[in-house]
């Protein structure tokens, strides 16, 4: 009878399972992805850390914690550098990014006519939708020794580079993935700038220099912080520049992890120690933001 | 906000020169990669002349077109999982308080923070220590684990666009169904989805794009079972330059093109509807 109700004697049928429908919708709209991520991503995490704490763990191995080995390792002088490198990738791409990114982010949210602004922003942003790897692939073409850079300085007379397999060739590689993101942050701060402001400082006899650096640069810099964060975090964890761009010198944290899992290392219990190290530290950068930063900007 | 009247043209300014040579430098690599593709020479960096060889070599390459239809399979099924998951989730988390809210909140968009690598080592660990003993065999790494783990960052996507989407919507459409007699479900699937769908699409082809891109978390999972297109570029790549790679950069390039525009006029849609 519940099936075909006629509209007439909706009332009747539907108050019955209310008490059970009211249990069961909640279980089934949010059960499926909490199992699904308990068992995919809260168990996985757990696990990692177990194994973190169990030295010299191969696959197979009976599980059985017994100290913090793993975590003393990273302190040794040569893995200390690799995180040193990571943190160093990182903040350079990040004050990279700001710099090149800032006059665009402008340019689109306050000089940019106004019905071009979502244009340009995203034809900015469209080489994103392209393969991360591509990308790394064409910057190889085009950094390598006898690459595209090298033809066309050596054209001009100019003496040939050697930049690829270097630190150099990685922040380019990192900085041109990660432009995108700061400039989108950064626009959508930009974009809520009250430029009253900037003319009541122009009114006032601020010089261009002194309202940028009174009104504007205070006014967006929760973006600044969310886009600096976004890109550092990102930067930190990215493994497909230091891999392709680095050689064999600009081993990172994520090359390690990498290692020690699919490479030649295998060292499972160590790689998870460095993985807790990476989520840890990424963690406790998102909860600076969210404390301090502007959550607007950085719910992009 | 009010602009000058004077700011209705390009007008010439140190950003605006920043800004030209930086679209320039994101174009660059696109650019050289479909210039080469149609060079003769394979290593030289010179133009030695036209020819599409390339394209031929890569559209005859079984390998890379396995690879290809491996990538295709893991995205359709990981979008669609998380499709369905992402959605009922994020109806259910702007429905519902309940205790431990924030929790499953910040569980679910965990990983569109934490880094590939740490994702990918923890389904390793997880498949190698739980999942395949207890299954007796039943799992093994190949394509159907890579789908399970694409599902948790695609399902995260999905939701984020849609419950955006969530928050603007007219609370009160729903309940006008119900009031009007449909069942619960009649006005999830026939007045909440059909409002959800333009989000829904979009949320699934970024999800798409990122499971296409994914070489990391593939490589975690894949065992010897798959290959997956990333992880056959990569094994291609760093070992040298290859020019066949050039072709297949511009198909992939004018594919996830492709996806980018239907996404836009999606998006353009759903607002012009919504305006009228």
């Amino acid at each position: 009878m519940s099936q075909a109700s006629p509209p007439i004697s909706r009332e009747a049928p539907r108050k019955q399972p209310a008490a059970l429908a009211r249990l069961l919708e909640p279980l089934a709209l949010l059960g499926p992805a909490g199992i699904w991520l308990a068992l995919l991503l809260v168990i996985p995490t757990l696990l990692i850390f177990q194994l973190s704490l169990v030295p010299g763990i191969r696959p197979g191995d009976v599980v059985n914690p017994s100290g913090l080995d793993n975590y003393v390792q990273i302190f040794q002088p040569l893995y200390l550098q690799v995180l040193g490198r990571s943190l160093f990738f990182a903040a350079g791409t990040t004050l990279i990014c700001l710099v090149l990114g800032f006059p665009v982010a402008y340019w689109i949210a306050l000089l940019v006519p106004k019905r071009w602004r979502n244009l340009t922003l995203i034809g900015f942003v469209l080489p994103l939708w392209t393969s991360s790897l591509l990308r790394s692939y064409a910057w190889i073409t085009i950094l390598r020794p006898t690459g595209v850079l090298n033809t066309v300085l050596t054209s001009f007379g100019l003496p040939a580079l050697d930049i690829l397999n270097r630190d150099a060739a990685v922040l380019v590689g990192m900085s041109y993935s990660l432009l995108p993101y700061m400039v989108l942050i950064l626009y959508a701060s930009l974009e809520k700038l009250d430029t009253r402001l900037l003319e009541a400082a122009a009114d006032l006899g601020a010089t261009p220099k002194q309202a940028f650096w009174q009104v504007t640069v205070p006014q967006t810099l929760p973006g600044i912080a969310a886009g600096c964060l976004l890109v550092f975090i990102t930067g930190l964890g990215d493994f497909v520049d230091p891999e392709l761009l680095g050689g064999a010198s600009s081993m990172t944290a994520a090359r390690l992890i990498y290692n020690q899992f699919l490479g030649a290392t295998q060292n499972w219990g160590f790689g998870s120690a460095l993985s807790m190290l990476l989520i840890l530290t990424v963690s406790i950068a998102i909860a600076l933001l969210l404390k301090y930063g502007d959550r607007n900007a950085s719910g992009v | 906000m009010p602009l000058p009247s004077s700011q209705l043209k390009f007008s010439i300014s140190w950003q605006a020169i920043v800004s030209v040579l930086m679209f320039g430098f994101m174009y660059l690599p696109i650019l050289v990669l479909t210039i080469y593709s149609f060079n003769q020479s394979p290593y030289s960096a010179g133009w030695t002349g036209f020819t599409l060889n390339w394209y031929w070599k890569f559209f005859s390459d079984t390998k890379i077109l396995s690879a290809l239809r491996d990538s295709l399979a893991v995205a359709i099924c990981a979008v669609g999982i998380a499709a369905i998951l992402g959605t009922l989730m994020a109806v259910g988390l702007s429905r519902y308080r309940f205790p431990g809210k924030g929790l499953y909140q910040g569980i679910s968009y965990l990983p569109l923070i934490i880094p590939d690598i740490a994702i990918a080592v923890a389904t390793l660990v997880f498949l190698a220590a739980v999942a395949i003993p207890f299954s007796g065999g039943l799992i093994q790494l190949s394509l159907g684990t890579i789908v399970a783990a694409h599902v948790v960052f695609c399902l995260a996507y999905v939701a984020l666009v849609v419950s955006t989407r969530l928050t603007n919507l007219n609370p009160h459409l729903e309940e006008a169904a119900l009031d009007l007699g449909a069942t619960p479900m009649q006005a999830f699937i026939q007045v909440l989805l059909p409002e959800l769908m333009p989000a829904i699409i979009s949320g699934c082809l970024l999800a798409f794009v990122l499971s296409m891109d994914d070489f990391l978390i593939a490589s975690f999972t894949a065992g010897g079972g798959a290959n997956t297109l990333p992880m056959e570029i990569f094994s291609r790549i760093r070992t040298g330059v290859k020019p066949d790679i050039n072709a297949l950069s511009v198909v992939l390039i004018l594919g996830s093109g492709f996806a980018f525009f239907v996404a836009e006029y999606i998006r353009y849609r759903s607002e012009q509807k919504r305006l009228k």
